[in-house]
């Protein structure tokens, strides 16, 4: 237990103190939301979609947080080799608890740029059909957190060095990211893109958040949730199966 | 005197490559134990295989009278260690990564602090202890991290080359800190160095190794007496040879660039 809270409160110190990180990691979806928000926001208007900003915002705060998660469990490279984490190989606790620390603390940390990510997105107009709603929300956003966190610590069990970085970038958090819904209504979209959306975790994320914050939900917020937990415990167990098999 | 570790018929193979090739050797309770090989001849696997980093292909170990294969933990509790490369949080300050150890090595919440002071102030870092560890200098880094693998009370302090860029002042410093300890609380130290003045000087035993076998094991005495020489230096050349070895530059050599360019 202890071993857990020391794992965690130190993803979460070392947040805090970089505080370039935390403003850096705005940018993105701030620029996505004013972009794409105002840019596209007439023409969805036209098609009868409504307001864009309230489709798009749920959307861009769980961008903040899959960033966020799947970089904090690919930073396990880095503290693998330098930092931390030799430190906690050779400590007599075991792994498993280790790596949940970890994947806690930086999920805690993805949750809370979500949070930023949320203020940031009522200042430009998003309004929440109903503030009580808002705990809901950010079950989904803290279990979509933990979902890529657990995923980059696979990842990044498995990786040497940062420069397989790019690849994962390109070819798996930005395809999460565009395939899922984030950006646009998956009704009437080609079969191809809706069966690879349904099998992407986020588009539940993104579903739940939307279901809880302006009732528009396409799988019914109870079903994202199902859903959304069992990939989360799955891929904690491949992630802590993963770290587990870590030699330094 | 009783043994600290004994390792016989030893071996670790990667795939089709021997790191180690069938060592055996007895380090006893309380000796100051060198380890000296050229690059790449074995030396950091067998201290990861001794600290329960790696499992071994064949052979037995015991420390402190526990299997680190098997008995994980226990051997765990019994050792401290210096890493050759630094294993602190830069992002943390000194006082933090001393505390993180306390908890992790269940050292009990009563006894933490004054713990903590008691060795932050051996190793002369107590003043500093609210300062992130990136604005330290790489000296009082690795006073740090002895301090901390000081820290739960160690049978045995594994050193892997713990001195490798640190000036002769910290460098005499660190030595006089650490034989105290392993007098004051008869500590055993296995340490590994290139530094051949340093096992002279320090060690009461050698072992020497190279292409994973251990050429030569005695005091410096012996090592010299044994190959009709005048400094562990030229034994240690007769010994191995004066060939230069080659390391492949691993993960972790692409990484140290990497990290200087994101580190913000």
């Amino acid at each position: 237990m202890n071993t857990i809270y020391i794992l965690w409160l130190r993803q979460l110190k070392k947040y805090f103190r970089s505080r370039s990180r935390i403003i850096g990691s705005l940018g993105q979806p701030i620029l996505f939301l004013v972009a794409f928000g105002f840019g596209f926001g007439s023409i969805y208007q036209k098609a009868n979609g409504g307001n864009y900003i309230q489709f798009l915002a749920p959307g861009i705060i769980l961008m903040g947080v899959l960033f966020t998660a799947v970089f904090s469990g690919i930073e396990l490279i880095w503290d693998r080799q330098f930092g931390f984490l030799k430190e906690t190989m050779v400590a007599p606790v075991s792994r498993f608890n280790i790596m949940l620390g970890r994947t806690l603390g930086g999920a805690t940390v993805a949750s809370i740029q979500g949070l930023i990510v949320f203020l940031l997105t009522l200042i430009i107009g998003f309004r929440p059909q109903n503030f009580l709603m808002v705990p809901i929300a950010f079950i989904f956003i803290f279990l979509t957190a933990l979902l890529f966190t657990s995923l980059g610590t696979a990842i990044a069990s498995l990786l040497e060095d940062m420069q397989g970085f790019q690849l994962i970038m390109n070819f798996l958090v930005m395809p999460i990211f565009f395939l899922s819904g984030a950006l646009f209504p998956l009704k009437g979209v080609p079969k191809i893109m809706e069966i690879i959306a349904k099998a992407d975790p986020l588009t539940y994320g993104i579903d739940g958040v939307r279901g809880s914050l302006i009732s528009n939900s396409t799988y019914g917020i109870v079903n994202d949730f199902l859903i959304l937990s069992v990939v989360t415990i799955c891929i904690l167990g491949i992630g802590s199966y993963l770290f587990e098999k870590i030699q330094i | 005197m009783t043994s600290m570790i004994t390792v016989s018929g030893l071996s670790k193979k990667f795939k089709d490559f021997t790191a180690v090739d069938n060592i055996s050797f007895d380090v006893k309770k309380g000796e100051i134990f060198a380890f000296l090989g050229p690059n790449g001849a074995g030396k950091s696997t067998t201290i990861k295989m001794l600290t329960t980093l790696l499992h071994p292909t064949t052979g037995e170990i015991t420390l402190n009278g526990h299997n680190p294969s098997k008995d994980k933990d226990a051997v765990r509790k019994a050792f401290g260690i210096v890493f050759q490369d630094p294993s602190l949080d830069d992002d943390l300050t000194a006082w933090e990564n001393m505390y993180f150890h306390a908890v992790l090595y269940s050292i009990p919440a009563s006894h933490r602090d004054s713990r903590i002071k008691e060795l932050l102030e051996f190793v002369e870092l107590f003043d500093r202890k609210n300062d992130l560890v990136k604005t330290f200098s790489g000296g009082m880094k690795r006073r740090l991290e002895i301090a901390r693998g000081l820290l739960h009370h160690p049978s045995i302090l594994f050193l892997d080359e713990p001195t490798i860029g640190l000036d002769p002042q910290t460098r005499n410093h660190m030595w006089s800190y650490l034989q105290n300890v392993n007098k004051k609380e008869d500590m055993t130290i296995f340490f590994s160095t290139h530094y051949m003045e340093e096992a002279e000087k320090i060690a009461q035993k050698i072992a020497i190794i190279d292409h994973g076998k251990i050429i030569a094991i005695g005091t410096n005495e012996e090592l010299k007496k044994e190959t009709k020489t005048k400094s562990l230096e030229e034994a240690f050349l007769k010994l191995t040879g004066k060939m230069i070895r080659s390391e492949e530059a691993s993960g972790i050599d692409h990484l140290r660039m990497t990290r200087k360019m994101f580190r913000r």
